[in-house]
């Protein structure tokens, strides 16, 4: 089966389980596919650095917790009618979902130059050290940071708006999320055959070449960085959105453990590999969770499978060697 | 006489105590092939690391193209048209025959900071690409997967990355490596009529390709340039036979 038929069935399927709870009025489904729909987002994000670029970041919380505060940030001041600044200028509170939107992208973007130009100074383990211990900072600082609920995190009582919608009903905020996720899936399709996407997995292979034709990998890494920060910002956005609810664990390095862990099951540079993983993920979750508050051990041997003995992950399994450009 | 496109004045570099470029001179002038040569562990590829941009010398000029680029990283000197083939061949394999002088070729027209548009539908990139691999032999291969060509095909391709950034001067490291007779022999025809368009400074241990393709040949010893002149000139030199060819010979 080739690669394009199986992202068909995969959105299509998540996009039918929501219309289809929707049908039978089952609103927990349509939130289970709504959190399928937006923690792929934040693996398509990673996806850019870890697929792509061959940049292992196990610090993609830092960029998914920067979204997931800029929302409770934005909307406990909208909540509280205080402002979040008033000198030098006035800087009201927003509950308006594209406001939130850009400014998690503009946030986890700026994250991501400053943690990216640092870290891809070196490679390897080093790299995944360097990533981790930028999220773990990020971590401790918001455990520390009373203003915004510290430990206890941040709840947020109404979902905030989109114009023209009515995000508290779970499958139009479900539309919002799929919509994103899809207009984000072509985006990185895109990016991938251009000609950023060819100079950046020639970086991955063979920088020495990348250098001698006159690019620089280092460039090339840090843009990726930036995009694939920003993605997984939004995500955390949405993430927040969704539970109405923001804390410290969003900032965790299990969080960026668990992006990790969406990728690899569904196969690392495939595009809609994240959107795989994360549907088995949260199918696991429902249905192992159900059985045994240990199901992790079930998914880490699955985990263990995949990296054992099918590399490509679920799309790779399916779909074969084929290449993800033609 | 007409101005070299690149020369190198004066260049030193130690590791440790060890001196691997130890003052050496030398130029490349328009439509000449200048062969570098030199028993293993002449500083060889030392030397070759300072001119593309890799390592950075301790003392000495590198001037390219009538500038001074000691300062410039490997990036720039390639922008500025200073094409370079690898010895080990360093090509993106998992990527296609195509894919690969496509990205030769890409940072004269227009860079990669281009995100929207199928790198493989810009029509003048991939005539470039094309046209370079039509120049080697490889026109029926372009749309291979890079890891499935033989050895001898990836030395050709190497050569195509090279070509499709249209070089002001070639820097190549031992183009030869591990090509069988006939492949050699292909490839020194090719070399030959490349030198008109662009100079080549050749690092090589096929003494045949030498001996046929060099107008001027260097050879380094010990870091040291210890002789520089036309093959036959070279041929009688007595230090050179000597320090380095009386080997072979013996």
């Amino acid at each position: 089966m080739r690669e394009r038929h199986i992202n068909a069935i995969l959105l299509g399927g998540l996009l039918a389980t929501a219309l289809a709870a929707w049908g039978l009025d089952q609103p927990f489904t349509i939130t289970l596919a709504t959190k399928v729909a937006i923690l792929a987002l934040a693996g398509v994000g990673l996806n850019i650095t870890l697929g792509l670029g061959g940049m292992i970041s196990l610090g993609h919380a830092a960029f998914f917790g920067i979204g997931g505060y800029a929302m409770g940030i934005l909307a406990s001041h909208a909540q509280n009618y205080t402002p979040l600044m008033e000198a030098p200028l006035l800087i009201e509170g927003t509950n308006s979902m594209p406001v939130i939107w850009l400014v998690a992208i503009a946030a986890s973007a700026l994250a991501a130059l400053v943690i990216g130009a640092l870290s891809l100074r070196t490679t390897g383990a080093y790299f995944i050290m360097v990533t981790l211990a930028f999220g773990q900072m990020l971590y401790y600082f918001a455990i520390s940071w009373p203003a915004y609920g510290g430990e206890d995190g941040l709840s947020i009582y109404v979902r905030n708006g989109f114009p023209g919608l009515n995000t508290l009903d779970p499958i139009q905020f479900f539309g919002l999320c799929f919509v994103l996720l899809c207009l984000v899936l072509l985006f990185v399709a895109r990016l991938g055959r251009a000609p950023f996407g060819l100079a950046l997995t020639a970086a991955r292979q063979v920088p020495a070449r990348v250098e001698a034709v006159g690019l620089s990998p280092y460039r090339l890494q840090l843009v990726a960085f930036v995009l694939s920060g920003a993605i997984t910002g939004l995500a955390g956005a949405l993430f927040a959105d969704l539970n109405r609810f923001v804390s410290p664990a969003m900032f965790s390095w299990q969080t960026s453990g668990e992006i990790m862990v969406f990728v690899i099951l569904g196969g690392v540079a495939r595009l809609c590999g994240p959107v795989a993983g994360a549907a088995l993920f949260i199918l696991l979750e429902h249905w192992l969770g159900a059985l045994s508050e240990f199901w992790h051990i079930y998914l880490g041997a699955l985990l263990l499978i995949v990296v054992l003995f099918a590399r490509g992950g679920l799309i790779g399994q399916i779909a074969g060697r084929e290449a993800a450009h033609d | 006489m007409t101005e070299p496109v690149l020369s190198v004045r004066n260049l030193e570099k130690s590791f440790g105590a060890l001196k691997a470029t130890d003052g050496v001179s030398l130029d490349l002038r328009p439509g000449e092939i200048h062969a570098l040569i030199g028993p293993n562990g002449a500083g060889k590829s030392t030397l070759i690391g300072q001119i593309a941009g890799n390592i950075r010398p301790d003392r000495g000029e590198v001037r390219f193209a009538g500038r001074d680029v000691t300062g410039l990283p490997t990036g720039a000197r390639a922008r500025m048209g200073l094409g370079r083939t690898f010895q080990i061949s360093a090509l993106a394999m998992e990527h296609t025959v195509l894919q690969n002088v496509v990205l030769g070729a890409l940072a004269a027209r227009g860079g990669a900071m281009r995100f929207w548009r199928p790198v493989l539908q810009d029509g003048a990139l991939l005539e470039q690409a094309e046209a370079a691999l039509g120049r080697v032999g490889l026109s029926e291969h372009t749309a291979a997967r890079t890891a499935e060509l033989s050895h001898g095909q990836r030395r050709q391709l190497e050569v195509a990355v090279a070509l499709a950034l249209r070089p002001r001067a070639f820097l190549m490291d031992e183009p030869m490596a591990g090509l069988g007779a006939e492949g050699s022999k292909q490839l020194t025809g090719f070399l030959d009529g490349l030198r008109a368009e662009a100079p080549i400074l050749l690092v090589e241990h096929d003494m045949d390709a030498v001996f046929a393709l060099a107008d001027r040949i260097s050879v380094l010893v010990y870091g040291r340039v210890i002789a520089t002149g036309t093959a036959e000139e070279i041929r009688a030199s007595r230090e050179v036979r000597e320090a380095y060819l009386g080997e072979e010979d013996a």
